[in-house]
């Protein structure tokens, strides 16, 4: 295994068994990450995003959630053959998760000050309280929030606040990997600037690597330096920011994605999106998975899962268009 | 071209026990025929109040709305009525705004129902599935209930509900905000096809400003309650005045690579819209603010013709 990788996830497949189905979230996922380095996980809902967040952590719902294949090695470790007893030393510690929603990811009845200070406190890396108030008072300053605010409830922050404290949290004890699950959709545009410059003047300042899991291709521009789109809980598309931005070759789901967003510098008088939905990850269809939508859609394309095809340097593409090329 | 609707000092409060909520503060704006109006701004500055109050959805707490010339405030029960088929909305959230006991039929002939405008069952069904067909939602769907579809077909629904009375005006809250971006476009397109189609008006409310830049001829930004500025689309990209704008501008991330460099992140966060002190109420996190702000009610300049703006820099 190569040094320099930090994460590198071979082959994951993560399903949900419910009562009517088997929900098959995550597809053959293979996904690697540098250290200092930070992924842009972009897909729409559904595509299995978090869930590749929560099989990383082992943090899938009991009984329902589980990892039926695959290896996800940290550091040199494959995660998936620890016991819970390692596993939770891990979690925390060496890999964090910032949640989507502020508002449910805090316990009300606690002291911000607390919530900052319990991993601390858990994974015994300041032994005593005056310490980690200490610590806990640096770790509000970090995310520019008055230390004297320890001792407030998470009721009395606004929603970027909120945010701020749970970032907090994530970096008390300076992770090496930070997966940070849509940190900013539930904030309104000008708190999002503010939260997104935070989040990478930190991860500088700490050289933490970040999984940035997003639907919005305009923080992935701004923020990240590889990208990879998921799609009905594969990866169809990855490469460096450059290839998925400025790239020539593109998977056919990528282009729709772009052409979908309105551009603020061109005008067009109507959006090109993709037509139909998502497919049913319980009933996921037969060969590529995007086939159903996909404007090129070829015979092979409905009976054989695509190649990965390497477009040169790291840019892979999921698709039988290039195949011949 | 004349205007379907406008407002004249349109104002809502609201009591709470710690003082008056200024929601809408002296709303003045007009939106012609067939045009789209996009309100902008971040949550809780009273966009969704806004909506609400220019159709009497809730009663406003003084100002007028003028409705093709007549005031809506003034309107009795029968005028009222009649005011509800010409004005419609549309929610932000597919999956509150309607009933689930109701199959997509009973949703969307319901409007029918109660300002009896069909009366007849069997024309009825007939209205539902043009209507079904028009905003592009598969005749299967016709005894499904909401728990059955998706997302973006449930916003189909919501759009076929409104379009129910042959309205003229609509009020669209935030109708793609819990859309992902593929849906969001369909929705988008649907929703622009339909005005060209029946010369339908908007007012948009949402916080996306590319959005918002896409579907309206006009804008305007609200910021606590106040419409800090006013102008043509073009015109409020190309060249915005208030520094707030700007701010809200600068801070869109942008699907390039190396699209801007220099950023204005400004600081701070909205205060509350209880009892506001007087003067400017973006003044606290404005990088220009000078002590002219906070000295009494600002005054919303003309710039250029159709360009207005409330900011000392401009006086």
């Amino acid at each position: 295994m190569d040094d320099e990788k930090l994460l590198d996830i071979r082959g994951l497949y993560t399903q949900y068994d419910t009562d009517d189905d088997v929900v098959y979230a995550v597809n053959n996922l293979s996904l690697s990450l540098s250290k200092g380095r930070t992924l842009g996980l972009v897909g729409e809902t559904g595509a299995g995003k978090t869930t590749t967040c929560l099989s990383i952590l082992r943090l899938l719902p009991d009984k329902i959630g589980k990892i039926t294949a695959g290896e996800i090695y940290f550091d040199g470790k494959n995660l998936i053959d620890l016991h819970e007893e390692d596993m939770r030393q891990i979690r925390g510690n060496d890999i964090a998760m910032i949640f989507q929603d502020p508002l449910s990811s805090l316990n009300p009845v606690y002291t911000v000050g607390m919530q900052i200070g319990e991993a601390l406190k858990y994974h015994g890396i300041y032994k005593n309280e005056k310490e980690i108030d200490k610590r806990v008072e640096e770790m509000l300053e970090l995310v520019g929030l008055p230390k004297e605010r320890k001792n407030d409830y998470p009721h009395q922050f606004s929603g970027g606040m909120k945010q701020r404290v749970v970032i907090a949290m994530a970096l008390a004890c300076e992770p090496k990997l930070l997966l940070a699950d849509e940190p900013t959709t539930a904030l309104d545009v000008t708190i999002q600037a503010q939260v997104l410059k935070l989040m990478n003047d930190l991860k500088e300042h700490l050289n933490t690597s970040m999984i940035l899991v997003t639907h919005d291709l305009g923080i992935v521009a701004e923020t990240c330096e590889d990208v990879a789109v998921m799609y009905a809980g594969s990866i169809i598309e990855k490469g460096s920011a450059e290839d998925i931005f400025n790239g020539e070759n593109h998977h056919p789901y990528t282009v729709g994605l772009f052409a979908s967003i309105p551009n603020l510098k061109v005008k067009t008088r109507r959006l090109k999106p993709i037509d139909g939905l998502m497919p049913d990850p319980a009933n996921l269809p037969k060969g590529c998975t995007f086939s159903p939508r996909c404007p090129h859609c070829m015979d092979i394309c409905k009976t054989e899962e695509p190649p990965c095809v390497m477009m040169g340097g790291e840019h892979m593409i999921k698709c039988h268009l290039f195949t011949s090329k | 071209m004349s205007d379907l609707i406008y407002t004249e000092g349109l104002k809502k409060y609201f009591k709470t026990p710690s003082g008056m909520l200024h929601a809408v503060d002296d709303i003045n704006l007009r939106i012609p025929e067939g045009k789209t109006l996009g309100v902008v701004g971040e949550s809780g500055c009273g966009k969704s109040t806004l909506g609400r109050t220019i159709i009497r959805l809730i009663n406003a707490t003084e100002g007028k709305v003028y409705f093709e010339g007549q005031d809506i405030n003034t309107f009795d029960k029968k005028q009222l009525k009649h005011f509800r088929k010409e004005a419609q909305m549309i929610f932000q959230d597919p999956y509150s705004s309607i009933n689930p006991r109701m199959s997509v039929a009973q949703i969307i002939a319901e409007p029918m129902i109660v300002c009896k405008t069909e009366k007849d069952s069997k024309a009825r069904e007939h209205k539902v599935k043009e209507l079904m067909d028009i905003v592009g939602l598969a005749p299967r769907f016709y005894n499904a209930y909401p728990h059955e579809l998706d997302g973006g077909r449930r916003q189909r629904i919501g759009v076929a509900r409104a379009l129910a009375l042959n309205p003229k005006f609509i009020v669209c809250d935030e109708p793609v905000s819990a859309l992902d971006v593929s849906i969001q476009a369909q929705i988008l397109n649907l929703l622009m096809d339909l005005q060209e189609e029946r010369n339908l008006a908007y007012m948009f409310i949402t916080h996306d400003l590319s959005v918002v830049k896409h579907i309206s001829q006009r804008i305007m930004v609200m910021y606590l309650g106040e419409c800090i500025e006013q102008s043509e689309t073009d015109e409020l990209y190309e060249n915005p005045l208030h520094p707030y704008t700007k701010a809200l501008l600068d801070a869109i991330p942008i699907p390039e690579i190396g699209a801007k460099k220099q950023q204005n992140i400004i600081k701070g966060e909205v205060k509350s819209p209880i009892d506001p002190a007087p003067g400017c109420r973006f003044a606290p996190r404005c990088p220009y603010a000078k002590p002219e702000c906070l000295e009494g009610k600002i005054r919303e300049i003309e710039v250029s013709p159709n360009h207005k703006v409330s900011c000392v820099l401009y006086y």
